[in-house]
C-alpha cells in the first residue's frame, strides 16, 4: 500500500502531504525533512527509487516539482510510478496545463483529486474521466453555495444579525 | 475574548489571499504565519459557519505545509463537518482528517456525524465520510460505523461502493470482527462487472493476502477469472501479486496459472505489468522451467535497458531468483559487475548484494579481489559496505567459505590498508578470532600484524585504531612465531603510539611485557641448553608445573573424563598431536633464534630500549597504562640485578641468581604460554548456579558500588589473572551440564559480564558478527552444492584457480550451541492473526451454509440461501445486520456461536463431503461463494485442495 504522498518543490518547500499510515506530527516533520534531503540530491540520470527506512520512496520529477511516494516494498515500483503520471495528467486535465503555482494556490483542490484517486493508500479510480467528472460535481456543489453565501442578502443578514 | 466584529467577518482573508500573503510578506515568513494564525484563532471561534470553516481552511493549509499544530482545533472541525453545506462539511472534513488520530479527546463525538454522512443520499457526503473513516479509523469508529459500511458496499452508487471497499481494509484492521459481516459482500464485488469495483475489491484482497495468504486460498478462482479476463493493467498487478502468495501453497494452482501469467509476460507492452510477471515467476513459480527461461529472457531485457528504472528492477529480480537459480545471475555476471560502478546507489547495493549471493569456496578469492578493487574506487559509505560484505561473507560460519587462511589473513591486512575503511572494529574481531582459531594462521597473523605496527603512517588514522589493537594483540600473544621479537618491540614503542588512545596504548604495553619475557625466557633457555645440562631437567619442570595445572583443573571436577569433551583449552590440543605444541617446539625454534641471536648484548639493548620508551609513561594519568607500564619497569628490574653489568658477567653469582630470576621468568612464560581459547556463546548458560546464592536476591546496593566501573573498550585482552576466572567457570560449565540452566543465573551472568567485562575472556564467536547483508544470509546454503559445482565450471574472474595443494587449516569450533540458529520466520502480528482467524471462520462458515449450492447455476445475488437450514441459525445474516440490531451485543453473541461452527463442520467434513456434495446439489443457494469455500478446511487440514473445475 501507500504509506503517504508529499509533493515536494526543488527549494525543499512542501506542497502537498497526504498520509495512509499513522505518523504523528512530530513524525511527519521529520520524514519530510529526510526525504526532501534523499530525493532533492539524487541526479537527473538515476532511478526514481530509493530505499528508505525498510520501505521503498517512489519519485518522480515534474518541472520544479517532485512527487513522491512511500509504498511497501514488495510493491511494484514501476505502477507507482504510473500512478504518479495519471495523477498529474489528472491535475493537468484539471487545471489545464498545471503548474506548480496552480498546486500552491489550489492546495485543496489537488487535495480532492488526490482523495478520488487514492483510498487507504490504495488505487481506487482508474479513470481520468470519472474522477474529472466527480470533482467537476463537487466543485459545483461548493459554488453553489458560495454563491449563496456571497450573495448581498445573506451579508446583510450576517451585519444585522 | 470576544468573536470577531462584523468588519473582521466582511473583510476575513481567503486561504488565497494567505497564500498570496505568505509569497509577498516582507516581514519574514514566520512572522507572517504567527500573524495568520493569531487571526485564524480569533476567526475560528465565530459563530457563523462559512468564516469558521475558511478559518479553518488555512489552519488546514498551513498546518501540513508550514508545519503548524492544529490539534487545539479539533472540535471546530467537528462543528465545520456538521454544517449542511456541502463546502463547509467538506473543508471540516479534510482538516479532520488531517489532524485526527487515536488520541485525539473529541474522536468520540464524530461517530454520530460519520454515521449521518455516511447514510446520507448524496454521494459525495458518503464518499467525504468514507474518505475521512479510511484516514482515522480507530477500534471505536471501526465497531460502531460496520454496519453503515456494509450498507454502502452494495451502494448502487460506484463511486461511494469503490470507496467503501477501500475503506473496508481499513476497518478489518482495527476490528476484525467486521469480517463476519462484511466479508460475503465484498467477495461478491469481485463477480461486479463495473471493472472499477472490481479494481477496488482485487486492491483490497491483495493487501489482505499479503499478510495472510493461506486464508484466500479459496477465492482462487475468482482471482483466476480476474487474471484471465481483466484487461487493466494495475488490476493484474495486483492479481498477480496475489498468485504470487498462493501460488506457493497450493501447486495444483501454481500449475494453473503459469500459462497466462506468461502470456501476459509475452503480451504486454507495460513494462510494470512485465516486471509483475517476472516477478511473480522467479519468485513462486521458478520450478517451471520453461517459465522461468521467458523470465530470465525479460530480466536480461532489463538489464540491457538504458533507463536506469528497470536496470535496477532487473537487478533485483535476480536476486530475488538467486538463492534458487544461481545460474542466472551467473549467466548475467558482466552486468551486475560492472554495476558495481554504476553512479546510482541503489543499484551499486543491488549488485554488490547479488554479488556476495554467488560467493562459494571457490570463487572467494577472485570475488574478494574484484570487489576491494571496487572498494578502492567508490565513494567512503559504499566502500565500507562493501568490506563489511566481504567481511562477514568470509567470517560466516566459522569462516568456513575460507580455504586459505594466510590468503585471508594478508586480504584483511590490504583492507586495513584502504584509507576509507571504517571497519576496524569487524577487522580487529576476526584477527584475535582467527588468532584463537585457527593454529596454522599464525604465523602468517603475526607477520602481517607485524607490518601494520611497523608502519608509522597508519597510526595517524583513527580508524585503525581498534585495528591495530588487535595487532598489538597478536603480537604479544604469538610472539613464539615471530622471526624477530625486537623488531616487535621497537614497533610497540614508537614514538607515534603517544597518538593512540590510552586504552589501546595499554594493549601495547602489556604486548611489550609479553614479547620481553619470551625474549629473555628464550635467551635463558638459549644459555642453559648450552651451559648447563639439565635441559630435560627443565623440560621436567616445565611440563610438570603445566600438569600440575591441568591436575589442579581436572581435580574441580567430578568427572576428568568429561573434560576432554567439554574443555574447550583441553579438547583443543587433541586434535593436533601430530602439530608441533609450544614445548616440543620451542627447541627448534630456538634454534632460528640463535640466528638471529638472543645474545647477551641484544637483551640488553632490549631492555635499555623498552626502559627508555616506558619510563616516562610513569607520569601518565591513565592508569591502564600507569600500572602496565610499572608491571614492564618492576620486570626489568628484577632482571636487571642479573645483568648488572653490561661486560662482565660474573659467573657464580649469575648462576645462583639465575636459578631464582629463571624461575620467575619461566612462570611468566609459562602463564603466557597457556592459550587463549574461544568460548562458546551458550557458555554462560551452562554455569550452575551455586548452592546458596539466591537469584532474586535484590543488588540494588550494589549499583552504588558498581555503577561507575565501565567495562573497558579493551575488554578483549583480558589480562592473564582473568583466565582463572574463566576456568573456575569452564569447569563449572561441565558441572552444571546436566543441571537445568537458570535463566535468572543467564540474566544475572550477563549484567554481571557488562559491568566486569575485563574478567571475561571474549566470547564473540564469529558468527556474532553482524551481517552486513541480511539479504544474503541464507542464500548460500550448503545443500547447493550442484550450483558451487557449476559454479566452479564458470567462475567469475577465472585469472587462477585457488591453490589447494594445502589442506585446509583446521578451525577450532565449539559445540553446536555456538552456531547461531537461523531466526524463526517472522510471525504475523497479533492483528493480523486475529484478522485471517475471523475470515477462516467466515469462510468455513460460508462453507457450512452453501455446501448446498454447489451445482446451482442462478445468477449470484447478495439474497441468502432461502433453503439452507444453517442459514436460519446464521446470525450473521447480513439482513438482520441491517435491521438494526444492536451491534455489540448481538456481535458477541454470534462469536461464540461461531467458535463452534467450525467444530461441527469439521466433523460433518472430513467424512463425509461426498454425501454433503451430493446433497447440495438438491439446494439452491449462491454458486461461486459456495464452490471456492470448499477449500479452506482441507487446506487447514492437510492436503490443501482447489476446487476442482478451476484444475
Amino acid at each position: 500500500m501507500i504509506h503517504f504522498v508529499v509533493l515536494i518543490s526543488r527549494q525543499g518547500k512542501v506542497r502537498l502531504t497526504k498520509w495512509y499510515s499513522p505518523y504523528s506530527q512530530k513524525e511527519r516533520t521529520k520524514v519530510i525533512r529526510e526525504l526532501s534531503g534523499l530525493v532533492l540530491n539524487r541526479g537527473p540520470k538515476l532511478s526514481n527509487f530509493v530505499e528508505w527506512r525498510g520501505l521503498k520512496v517512489v519519485y518522480k520529477r515534474y518541472a520544479s516539482l517532485y512527487f513522491c511516494m512511500c509504498i511497501d516494498p514488495e510493491d511494484n515500483e514501476l505502477e507507482i510510478l504510473e500512478i504518479i503520471h495519471h495523477y498529474v495528467e489528472i491535475l493537468d486535465r484539471y487545471f489545464g496545463s498545471v503548474c506548480e503555482l496552480d498546486l500552491i494556490y489550489n492546495f485543496h483542490k489537488a487535495y480532492y483529486v488526490l482523495d478520488e484517486l487514492l483510498i487507504a493508500g490504495e488505487l481506487q479510480e482508474s479513470s481520468k474521466k470519472t474522477i474529472a467528472r466527480l470533482i467537476a460535481a463537487q466543485d459545483s456543489l461548493v459554488e453553489a453555495a458560495k454563491e449563496e453565501a456571497n450573495s448581498i442578502s445573506n451579508i446583510i443578514a450576517q451585519a444585522t444579525k | 475574548m470576544s468573536g470577531p466584529s462584523i468588519m473582521e467577518t466582511l473583510f476575513q482573508r481567503t486561504l488565497e489571499d494567505l497564500i498570496k500573503g505568505i509569497r509577498l510578506q516582507l516581514i519574514g515568513e514566520s512572522a507572517f504565519i504567527s500573524k495568520a494564525m493569531e487571526e485564524i484563532r480569533k476567526e475560528i471561534k465565530s459563530t457563523d459557519l462559512q468564516t469558521k470553516s475558511i478559518a479553518l481552511q488555512k489552519l488546514s493549509y498551513l498546518s501540513p505545509l508550514h508545519f503548524v499544530d492544529m490539534s487545539w482545533a479539533a472540535f471546530h472541525c467537528i462543528e465545520c463537518m456538521s454544517s449542511p453545506r456541502f463546502a463547509q462539511k467538506r473543508i471540516g472534513y479534510v482538516a479532520v482528517s488531517q489532524s485526527f488520530n487515536e488520541h485525539t479527546p473529541v474522536l468520540l463525538l464524530i461517530t454520530n456525524q460519520l454515521r449521518k454522512d455516511l447514510g446520507s443520499v448524496n454521494e459525495f457526503d458518503a464518499g467525504l465520510a468514507l474518505d475521512c473513516l479510511a484516514n482515522i479509523a480507530t477500534v471505536d469508529l471501526a465497531r460502531d460505523l460496520t454496519p453503515e459500511v456494509f450498507t454502502l458496499l452494495g451502494s448502487s452508487k460506484v463511486s461511494v461502493r469503490k470507496k467503501a471497499i477501500g475503506v473496508i481494509l481499513r476497518v478489518f484492521e482495527k476490528y476484525p470482527d467486521a469480517v463476519r459481516v462484511c466479508f460475503k459482500r465484498l467477495v461478491e464485488n469481485l463477480d461486479s462487472p463495473d471493472s472499477r469495483i472490481l479494481s477496488a475489491a482485487v486492491g483490497v484482497f491483495c493487501e489482505l493476502a499479503s499478510r495472510d495468504p493461506r486464508s484466500y486460498l479459496p477465492l482462487a478462482p475468482e482471482f483466476y477469472r480476474v487474471l484471465v479476463d481483466s484487461k487493466n493493467n494495475w488490476v493484474l498487478i495486483k492479481v498477480l501479486k496475489i498468485f504470487a502468495k498462493l501460488a506457493p501453497l497450493e501447486s495444483r494452482l501454481a500449475k494453473r496459472v503459469v500459462e497466462p501469467i506468461c502470456d501476459h509476460m509475452r503480451r504486454t507492452g507495460a513494462k510494470s505489468l512485465m516486471f509483475e510477471c517476472i516477478r511473480t515467476v522467479v519468485s513462486s513459480l521458478s520450478e517451471y522451467e520453461s517459465a522461468l527461461k521467458l523470465a530470465v529472457l525479460k530480466i536480461r531485457e532489463l538489464l540491457m535497458d538504458e533507463d536506469p528504472n528497470l536496470k535496477y528492477l532487473g537487478l533485483h529480480a535476480l536476486s530475488i531468483v538467486a538463492p534458487k537459480h544461481l545460474w542466472v545471475v551467473l549467466e548475467n555476471k558482466e552486468v551486475v559487475i560492472k554495476s558495481l560502478s554504476d553512479s546510482d546507489s541503489n543499484i551499486k547495493f543491488e549488485s554488490l548484494r547479488l554479488v556476495m549471493a554467488v560467493v562459494s569456496e571457490s570463487n572467494v578469492v577472485e570475488i574478494s579481489r574484484v570487489l576491494l578493487n571496487y572498494a578502492l574506487k567508490s565513494d567512503p559509505e559504499f566502500c565500507n559496505v562493501i568490506l563489511g560484505s566481504i567481511l562477514s561473507a568470509c567470517s560466516r560460519n566459522v569462516y568456513e567459505m575460507v580455504m586459505d587462511f594466510d590468503w585471508y589473513v594478508l586480504l584483511l591486512g590490504e583492507m586495513s590498508r584502504i584509507p576509507q575503511c571504517q571497519k576496524g572494529e569487524d577487522i580487529e574481531n576476526q584477527l584475535i578470532d582467527i588468532g584463537m582459531r585457527v593454529r596454522d594462521a599464525r604465523p602468517e597473523l603475526i607477520r602481517m600484524a607485524r607490518s601494520l605496527l611497523i608502519d608509522p603512517a597508519l597510526l595517524g588514522n583513527p580508524f585503525l585504531y581498534r585495528i591495530l589493537c588487535a595487532a598489538a594483540w597478536v603480537c604479544g600473544e604469538y610472539v613464539e612465531y615471530s622471526t624477530n621479537p625486537f623488531e616487535l618491540v621497537e614497533a610497540l614503542l614508537q614514538p607515534r603510539t603517544s597518538l593512540l588512545p590510552p586504552l589501546i596504548r595499554a594493549v601495547y604495553l602489556q604486548s611489550v611485557l609479553k614479547v620481553l619475557t619470551f625474549c629473555i625466557h628464550s635467551y635463558l633457555r638459549n644459555k642453559s641448553s648450552g651451559l648447563f645440562p639439565f635441559t630435560d631437567n627443565l623440560e621436567g619442570v616445565v611440563s610438570e608445573s603445566m600438569s600440575k595445572g591441568k591436575t589442579q583443573e581436572a581435580s574441580d571436577l567430578p568427572t576428568p573424563a568429561q573434560d576432554d569433551v567439554f574443555n574447550p583449552r583441553i579438547s583443543d590440543d587433541n586434535p593436533y598431536e601430530d602439530l608441533p605444541l609450544e614445548n616440543n617446539g620451542e627447541d627448534s625454534k630456538f634454534d632460528s633464534f640463535e640466528k638471529n641471536g638472543f645474545t647477551r648484548e641484544s637483551i640488553v639493548n632490549l631492555l635499555n630500549l623498552i626502559e627508555l620508551a616506558v619510563k616516562p609513561l610513569l607520569g601518565s594519568l591513565e592508569v591502564e597504562i600507569l600500572e602496565r607500564a610499572q608491571n614492564v619497569l618492576g620486570l626489568i628490574e628484577l632482571i636487571r640485578q642479573e645483568f648488572p653489568d653490561q661486560l662482565s658477567p660474573r659467573k657464580e653469582i649469575l648462576a645462583k641468581e639465575e636459578s631464582e630470576v629463571s624461575k620467575l621468568i619461566r612462570s611468566m612464560n609459562d602463564a603466557f604460554c597457556e592459550e587463549l581459547g574461544p568460548v562458546s556463546v551458550t557458555a554462560q548458560d551452562r554455569v550452575r548456579v551455586p548452592e546458596g546464592l539466591v537469584l532474586e536476591e535484590n543488588l540494588k546496593e550494589l549499583d552504588t558500588i558498581c555503577g561507575d566501573i565501565q567495562p573497558s573498550t579493551s575488554s578483549f585482552f583480558a589480562p592473564r589473572y582473568g583466565e582463572r576466572i574463566e576456568e573456575s567457570l569452564a569447569s563449572d560449565l561441565q558441572n552444571g551440564e546436566d543441571s537445568e540452566p537458570s535463566r535468572e543465573s543467564t540474566s544475572l551472568l550477563i549484567e554481571h559480564r557488562k559491568r566486569h567485562g575485563l574478567y571475561y575472556l571474549p566470547s564473540s564467536a564469529s558468527n556474532d558478527y553482524p551481517l552486513a547483508n541480511d539479504l544474503r544470509s541464507g542464500e548460500n546454503d550448503r545443500d547447493e552444492t550442484e550450483d558451487f559445482v557449476r559454479l566452479t565450471a564458470q567462475s567469475l574472474a577465472p585469472k587462477k584457480k585457488p591453490n589447494y595443494s594445502k589442506p585446509r587449516p583446521v578451525v577450532v569450533k565449539l559445540d553446536e550451541g555456538e552456531v547461531t540458529l537461523s531466526v524463526a520466520s517472522k510471525k504475523p502480528s497479533s492483528k493480523y492473526d486475529l484478522l485471517s482467524g475471523v475470515i477462516q471462520d467466515v469462510l468455513q462458515e460460508t462453507n457450512l451454509m452453501d455446501k448446498s449450492s454447489r451445482k446451482g447455476k442462478e445468477k449470484v445475488s447478495s439474497d441468502v440461501p432461502q433453503g439452507s437450514k444453517e442459514n436460519v441459525q446464521d446470525p450473521e445474516d447480513p439482513r438482520r445486520e441491517k435491521s438494526g440490531l444492536r451491534k455489540s451485543k448481538h456481535r458477541s453473541h454470534g462469536k461464540e456461536r461461531k467458535h463452534k461452527d467450525p467444530d461441527q463442520v469439521d466433523g460433518k467434513k472430513d467424512g463425509k463431503s461426498e454425501r454433503a456434495r451430493e446433497k447440495s446439489s438438491h439446494r439452491h443457494g449462491r454458486k461461486k461463494t459456495r464452490q471456492r469455500a470448499e477449500g479452506p478446511l482441507n487446506v487447514s487440514a492437510q492436503t490443501p485442495v482447489i476446487p476442482d473445475f478451476l484444475l
